[in-house]
């Protein structure tokens, strides 16, 4: 079993979508939200993700590709 | 290190004691290094600061490391240049230039790199790592070198060779990542948690932020004990912006100077401006950008600071501000011809967004002004394009002559 650590990001068109029910129908995720912040506008959601390595990796690549952002919970640290 | 008291997470407030850890086992948020105040304020003086040395470690008391093991490679303690040249151009009698591109590895990363090292040696760890496309390698890679440990360097596989080289030549690991810039994020995050390794900006963020509050002591101190009215800070994580005030603060704190009203600006480029635009849009929410600027060393789409760098602005009355890219390079060769300063993009960055805060009115003639140039432009001399316009001569005077009165006219 491996745990992951990230930020989904949601853009205004995606903030109705049930994205991280899905993950833990469609994938047997175990999502764990720690904190989270919706508006209008914008939305993000930091949540801890149980499973399957590789299902939770397919699950995240899932989620990239809905549009929502995927980041590690420290931001980019990739810096200049 | 009598003064520290504990990791504190930014959100929710709980406590964690000093480990390498950097995120919040509640609800995942940032920490940060809590320190006991009134034993700072103690300990310190005027007098005990000035007799410390010429470098960033004159401030030991407000940093979570211990002085004696200090991984010192004479970092900080740069000039703080009354611009009058540039201050005459823009309409600001006093002007300071903060020229942190003087430090040994060129930027500002020596600073947070310094504590980093120092802490990482005091946690026994054997190897130093960072994730960087430009100045923190090089900072890394030396600072790696000076405490004799295995260092770590990891980069975009289509990073320019010049970067590489700037801290190949220090003989750490370099490893080039293939794959997008979000991949090689998310990769490096992994990393971290996969092995024992003090990485910089990861699970030794704590410390590492720490080392960016010296500008703001520095500043002050160089000032004749005084804080400044403004500001102007390069915005990349947020990190510095908010550090810097930190500093500011913490003087203020422990009595070294009067209640500061300084007003902290942010300079993003235009490309990467997520903190300036949630700014101007009235949000607390920083919304990702894909990074598109020829500012490389700014290029943080998702900036780890920037609901922080937020309330600095907000609380200090600072403003946000985006320099335009075709502005960069203009702002870098008026600090070059005005006051014999050569900066990286990030300095063009805020040179250009200080004419702006200008021309708005958000910074009077009177008022004294920092701007913090962060990093030495011989690092990005490509962003600079062809601009060089010789007067091609024959060794002949009369040749010369002809030609340097009709450039001269």
């Amino acid at each position: 079993m491996a745990t992951k650590r990230v930020k989904f990001t949601f853009p205004q068109e995606l903030i109705k979508e049930p994205v991280i029910y899905k993950l833990g129908v469609d994938f047997g995720i175990v999502t764990n939200i720690r904190r989270a912040d919706i508006r209008d506008d914008m939305g993000w959601v930091v949540l801890e993700l149980e499973g399957e390595s590789e299902v939770v990796e397919d699950g995240l690549e899932w989620v990239t590709s809905t549009g929502v952002r995927v980041d590690p919970i420290a931001g980019d640290i990739i810096e200049g | 290190m009598p003064h520290v008291k504990c990791l504190q997470c930014r959100e929710c407030k709980t406590e964690y004691p000093i480990e390498p850890l950097n995120a919040c086992e509640f609800c995942f948020g940032p920490l940060e290094v809590a320190y006991d105040y009134n034993s700072v304020a103690k300990a310190v003086s005027r007098k005990s600061i000035e007799s410390g040395p010429n470098t960033m470690w004159r401030y030991h008391d407000f940093l979570p490391v211990e002085k004696e093991s200090a991984v010192d490679i004479s970092t900080g303690f740069t000039p703080l240049i009354h611009a009058k040249n540039l201050g005459r151009q823009l309409g600001l009698d006093h002007l300071y230039i903060k020229n942190d591109s003087v430090n040994p590895t060129f930027s500002f990363k020596d600073r947070p790199v310094s504590v980093t090292a120092t802490k990482a040696l005091e946690f026994e760890f054997d190897v130093l790592a960072c994730v960087s496309t430009g100045n923190l390698m090089g900072s890394v890679a030396a600072h790696g070198a000076k405490a004799g440990m295995e260092t770590m360097v990891f980069y975009p596989a289509d990073l320019e060779q010049g970067k590489i080289q700037g801290a190949a030549v220090y003989g750490p690991t370099m490893v080039a990542v293939e794959g997008t810039y979000d991949q090689a994020n998310r990769f490096c995050s992994e990393l971290a948690d996969a092995y024992r390794w003090a990485f910089v900006n990861i699970n030794m963020r704590p410390y590492y932020a720490e080392g960016s509050k010296t500008l703001g002591y520095e500043v002050s101190e160089q000032l004749g004990w005084k804080a400044p009215d403004h500001c102007v800070v390069p915005g990349a994580s947020g990190e510095l912006h908010t550090k810097i005030w930190k500093g500011i603060e913490e003087f203020e704190g422990a009595g070294l100077i009067e209640k500061a009203k300084t007003k902290m600006h942010l300079a993003q480029a235009e490309g990467c401006a997520p903190i300036v635009e949630a700014f101007e849009t009235g949000n607390n929410q920083v919304r990702p950008v894909k990074p598109e600027t020829i500012a490389k060393s700014l290029a943080i789409g998702n900036p780890a600071a920037g609901p922080y760098s937020l309330e600095v602005l907000r609380e200090t009355g600072g403003t946000g501000v985006a320099a335009y890219e075709d502005s960069i390079i203009d702002g870098i060769r008026m600090l070059a011809e005005t006051e014999g300063i050569f900066t990286e993009t990030a300095g063009g960055v805020v040179i250009s967004s200080l004419k702006r805060l200008v021309e708005q009115g958000k910074i009077k003639k009177d008022e004294v002004t920092v701007a913090f140039v962060t990093g030495n432009g011989l690092k990005t001399l490509e962003a600079m394009g062809d601009f060089v316009d010789p007067i091609e001569t024959k060794p002949q005077m009369n040749t010369f002559q002809t030609k340097l009165s009709k450039r001269r006219d």
